[in-house]
Order: structure tokens, then C-alpha cells, then sequence
């Protein structure tokens, strides 16, 4: 099934992206014959077939539950492009 | 406290009788020294970021790395939580964008939960009640906003101290309806995180915090109407009347025949009313996908039985043993058991003197009574349960009496002595021997005529004057009883 602009726009929307309609129409057929692509895989017969969890072989490994030292706030709040009383300081958010 | 318009003019209503269906979600913070992430303390009101690095800021490159005991804590409430555990399990990531949120997605679990099908048993009506989990998981929190208006300039503070803390969230199975059943859900909750050592529940610090959904159906069937979730759910009071509010508007516009609409709304516990947040329109839409910077965790057979033995023995079973075992009374078992601390405390000095009842009322009446005072918990009292069952021992063996038990209980928190130390230091062992009693007796007839008067007309309270004075002399130490047996012997052959 053809990616529509429609479906890209509403991704791009999520990840906050601004498309041109060229843009737009470029993308929908790279995301689909990418789709189209994975599409083949559903060919294959995976029944009796592991899922796989991750693409990394191996388990999580975990670390004790120590604090150590944080950043000091001035590094912290550097890339910030502004900061007040060692707050981020943000456009204003309505709920 | 309900704010709703009257039903506009020529509207019919409806005399319908629906009945509310209740989910609940719950956040616990879980108690450990560091992030979920990295070692960035998780400490409480520190100054706003002070509490970050690369990994909590979101910074491209970085790697997390997994706490242990936040995981351990997760599976430890999911075990109480009766539930299934997914071996293994994994995260993944939820994606939106909010200030708080530096990484602009929350690593969380979707697709294959540590906990899932469990269950918990509330009171209702006097009967336990099981509420189905849905599943637990484990998450991590995220920052904190202010939102500020200065000199009319509108804009927002973020502090991200809280951003990273390990986060518990517990879903019900919509499975509750009425406001008191989704009360004795929180109440139990509650208690059973704290008794199991996964959260302090401190709701004034955000380390416990609820969202609800609600749906109204005719009572009695049980198809499931249109849900409505509602956030910013900060108590379990806040619950309480978000709930109450809810039920009202949804039955309220079901009844006017207009239907409820899918939205998510805020609890403004101020106004005591909610306010629409977003419609279904504006659903949003996360996008899950397994967090690649994060392995599947394995659990070892090992390891799962290890943490199951870490489950304590849960509120409500402990009380039904309380009162089997020790022969308490409801109320004082439950008291008894409200925390896990003073449950322990009283094992602990039954333990060390075989008396529950008497340990039972001490421990309620003085121990608690002195420790609440002075907003402490048993953990911190400095008086150790042997040390308190010592006390109790003395005190029921008659070798002093209640009064001289409370100021040696006193003495044992200034001293670090214990009670037979003390009562042979202080000699305040009780006087119950006769021939010792029998000239303060005599003296105390002697020097109080009025109370002998009022006694030998007929008034019989009288006595309870002359054993004062009896226990004045003594400095405390006689037997009350055995001297108002004596006073009215010797009074009655005076007549």
C-alpha cells in the first residue's frame, strides 16, 4: 500500500519536522519502498522461529545503586539558550 | 464542591441508573540513592539542577545503564503484586515532546512488561475484594515545570533533579466502581508498597501520584461506556473528588442524552473541577519502539526466588494472623499492623516476652502515643523492643505499677538504661508488701479527716482521694491496689 504526503505529514508532525510538499512526496516514496522492502519479509515462514529481543547478542548488565558526583548547574544549564535563577528557562507551557 | 450547569431548558432527562467503571494508574517512585540511569542523586528538594549529568540531560552519545535495585524493587512490588514476571522483559521507548522530557522520549515498557495479570485484595463492605492488575512496569520519571508569569511575560522553569528517578507504574484492570472501592484500592496500595520497602509514598513529595480513568454504564449490565482519563491526580483526596466529579458530569450528560466524549482531562484540585486537556483529535500518539541503547534484562531462577523471599508478608494477611495468633482485637490489630515497622516492633517484643496483649496495649497507648508526639517512627524510637518487652515484663508482674512504668519508660529514652536497671536504681519497685504499707495507710487516715468523712457517710468514691495521697507519700511506688484495699478495710472498722 503507497505511502501517502497525508502519512507523511502527520510523522513529520510527531518528530516536529516542517516539510515542503517536494519534500513531502520525495520522502513518501523512499518510506515506501522501504516498507514495501520489509513487506518481503513477511514471506518467510518465522513460526517455531525465537523473536528477536534486540540486534545485540547479550543481557543488560546492571550497576550498583550508588550516587556519585552531578554536573555542576553552570555546565548543566550551558547549551541552554536560556537559563534564570538555575532553572532552563522555556517558552511558556499551557496545559 | 460540584460545579455543574443546570440542564438546559426543555432537555429530557433521563432517570437512568448508571454505575461508574474505574482504572487507576499509579506512579511510585521507587526508593533508591540514584537514578534509574545514571548515579545522579535522587534526593528531594535539592536547589532546581543540581542533580543532572550527560545521561539525565538527554545528551547525544551517552549510555544508560540499569540501577540494579531500582530493577530489584520493580520485581519485588510486581511479586507482591501477584503478578506474572516476563522472562526477559525489556524497554522501550515513549516518545513525546514536553520540557520536562530532556531526551524527548521516556524510556518505559510497552510491549513486554515485568509484571503482568496480577491482582491485589481490598476491603470493601468488610470483605476482601480482588482488583485485577493489568500490568507493573518499570519507567523512568521525568523533570519538573514552574510556570511563571512575571511582569507579563509569560514563560516556563525547568528543573531536572526529578528527570531520570525510577519510577513504578502499577495499571488496574478497570475493575472498581464506586469512590470508595477506588479509596480502599489507594489505601491498600499504598500500604503494600510501603510494607514492601519499594516507595516512601511520600504524596506531598510526588513520590506517589494517580491518574484515573472513568466510563458509565447502566447499572447492572456490563458493557463499558466511553472512558475519560483524568491527570494531575496528586493525593488520593485529589482522586477521591476527581472521581466524584467525573461520575457526576458523565451521568449528568448521559441522562440529558448527550453523549460523553473520549478526552483526557486535568484536576484542578483548587476549584475542585476538571477541565478538558485534550480531545480524542488530539490523542496522542507515542510511537513505542524497543529502546535499542538497552539490552533485554534476564532474570535467573536464582535471582526470582531470592527477591520473592524478599516479599514480606503482606498488611492485610498479617492482620488476620495478629488476631489468630495473639489474640488481638480487630481494631488493635490493624493498628498494630498499619505499618510494617510498628508490626515488626511488636513481633519483636512478643518475641522477647510472650505477653501480646499487655505488649499490645504498651506499645499503642505509650509507645506510639509518645513517638507520634513526637513525629517519629517506632524505627527511631531509642527504647528496642527487648528492651520495651522488659518494661511490660515488670509492670505485669506486679513489681511496679503503670505510673512508675511511664516515667521509667522516660528515664530509659534520657538514660539508654534499661527498666530493671533503673527500678533498682531509682528503687521504685512497687510496695506491696503490707507491713510496709500499713503506716503511710495509718498516716494518710490521720492527716486527710475530710475524704475519711465523706467515705464513712456512705460516699465510697471518697477512697480514691486517700489512695492519691497513699501514692504521693510513697513517691509513686505503692501498689494502688492492695492500698485501696487496705484503706477500705481499715476504714470500714472505724464505722
Amino acid at each position: 500500500m503507497p505511502i501517502s504526503p497525508d502519512e507523511v505529514e502527520h510523522v513529520a508532525q510527531l518528530a516536529r519536522l516542517e516539510l515542503t510538499d517536494q519534500e513531502k512526496r520525495k520522502f513518501a516514496g523512499q518510506l515506501d519502498a522501504i516498507l514495501t522492502y520489509m513487506e518481503k519479509l513477511n514471506e518467510l515462514d518465522t513460526s517455531g522461529v525465537e523473536p528477536m529481543l534486540h540486534g545485540v547478542e547479550g543481557r543488560q548488565p546492571a550497576r550498583p545503586d550508588s550516587a556519585g558526583p552531578s554536573l555542576p548547574r553552570d555546565e548543566a544549564l550551558r547549551n541552554a539558550p536560556e537559563s534564570q535563577n538555575g532553572f532552563f528557562r522555556v517558552p511558556p507551557i499551557i496545559d | 464542591m460540584l460545579c455543574l450547569t443546570a440542564p438546559e431548558a426543555g432537555v429530557r432527562v433521563s432517570d437512568m441508573e448508571y454505575e461508574p467503571v474505574i482504572g487507576l494508574e499509579t506512579h511510585a517512585e521507587l526508593l533508591t540513592e540514584s537514578k534509574l540511569w545514571c548515579r545522579c542523586s535522587t534526593r528531594f528538594g535539592e536547589p532546581p539542577n543540581t542533580q543532572t549529568c550527560p545521561i539525565c540531560l538527554g545528551m547525544p552519545g551517552v549510555l544508560p545503564v540499569l540501577n540494579e535495585r531500582a530493577f530489584e524493587l520493580a520485581l519485588r512490588a510486581a511479586l507482591a503484586l501477584n503478578c506474572a514476571i516476563n522472562r526477559p522483559t525489556f524497554f522501550d521507548r515513549k516518545n513525546y515532546y514536553y520540557p520536562d522530557l530532556p531526551k524527548n522520549y521516556q524510556v518505559s515498557q510497552n510491549y513486554c512488561n515485568l509484571g503482568e495479570d496480577g491482582w491485589i485484595e481490598i476491603p470493601v463492605d468488610a470483605e476482601l475484594r480482588r482488583v485485577g492488575i493489568h500490568n507493573v512496569h518499570l519507567e523512568e520519571d521525568a523533570g519538573k515545570n514552574l510556570h511563571a508569569q512575571h511582569g507579563g511575560a509569560h514563560y516556563s522553569l525547568v528543573d531536572l533533579n526529578r528527570a531520570g528517578t525510577p519510577l513504578l507504574e502499577i495499571v488496574t484492570r478497570p475493575e472498581m466502581h464506586s469512590v470508595a472501592e477506588a479509596d480502599a484500592f489507594m489505601h491498600t496500595l499504598r500500604r503494600l508498597l510501603l510494607y514492601a520497602g519499594v516507595s516512601d509514598c511520600k504524596m506531598q513529595e510526588g513520590s506517589l501520584r494517580f491518574e484515573a480513568s472513568v466510563s458509565m454504564r447502566p447499572a447492572g449490565s456490563d458493557g463499558l461506556g466511553t472512558r475519560v482519563e483524568v491527570k494531575n491526580l496528586n493525593s488520593i483526596k485529589a482522586v477521591r473528588g476527581a472521581l466524584e466529579y467525573e461520575i457526576e458530569r458523565q451521568t449528568r450528560r448521559l441522562r440529558e442524552g448527550r453523549p460523553v466524549e473520549m478526552e483526557t482531562r486535568l484536576w484542578d484540585a483548587e476549584r475542585g473541577r476538571s477541565a478538558v486537556m485534550r480531545t480524542k483529535e488530539e490523542a496522542q500518539d507515542y510511537r513505542y519502539f524497543p529502546e535499542p541503547d538497552l539490552l533485554p534484562v534476564e532474570i535467573s531462577d536464582r535471582e526470582l526466588a531470592r527477591v520473592r523471599a524478599s516479599v514480606p508478608e503482606m498488611p492485610v494477611l498479617r492482620r488476620s494472623r495478629f488476631e489468630r495468633d495473639y489474640g488481638l482485637s480487630e481494631y488493635n490489630a490493624s493498628v498494630l499492623t498499619d505499618s510494617k515497622q510498628v508490626a515488626d516492633y511488636f513481633e519483636a517484643c512478643v518475641a522477647a516476652y510472650d505477653s501480646p496483649g499487655s505488649v499490645a496495649n504498651w506499645i499503642m497507648n505509650e509507645a506510639l502515643a509518645l513517638t507520634n508526639r513526637r513525629g517519629i517512627g517506632i524505627a527511631e524510637f531509642e527504647i528496642s523492643p527487648e528492651r520495651l518487652a522488659g518494661l511490660v515484663r515488670l509492670l505485669n508482674e506486679g513489681r511496679i505499677n503503670a505510673r512508675v512504668a511511664r516515667d521509667i519508660m522516660h528515664k530509659m529514652i534520657d538514660t539508654g538504661k534499661d527498666a530493671p536497671t533503673l527500678v533498682r536504681e531509682e528503687g521504685a519497685e512497687q510496695v506491696s508488701d503490707r507491713s510496709a504499707l500499713d503506716p503511710v495507710i495509718q498516716q494518710v487516715i490521720e492527716e486527710n479527716p475530710q475524704p475519711v468523712q465523706d467515705y464513712l457517710a456512705g460516699s465510697k468514691k471518697a477512697v480514691g482521694a486517700l489512695v492519691g495521697q497513699v501514692m504521693r507519700l510513697s513517691r509513686g511506688k505503692a501498689d494502688p491496689k492492695l492500698a485501696g484495699q487496705m484503706l477500705r478495710q481499715k476504714l470500714d472498722r472505724m464505722q
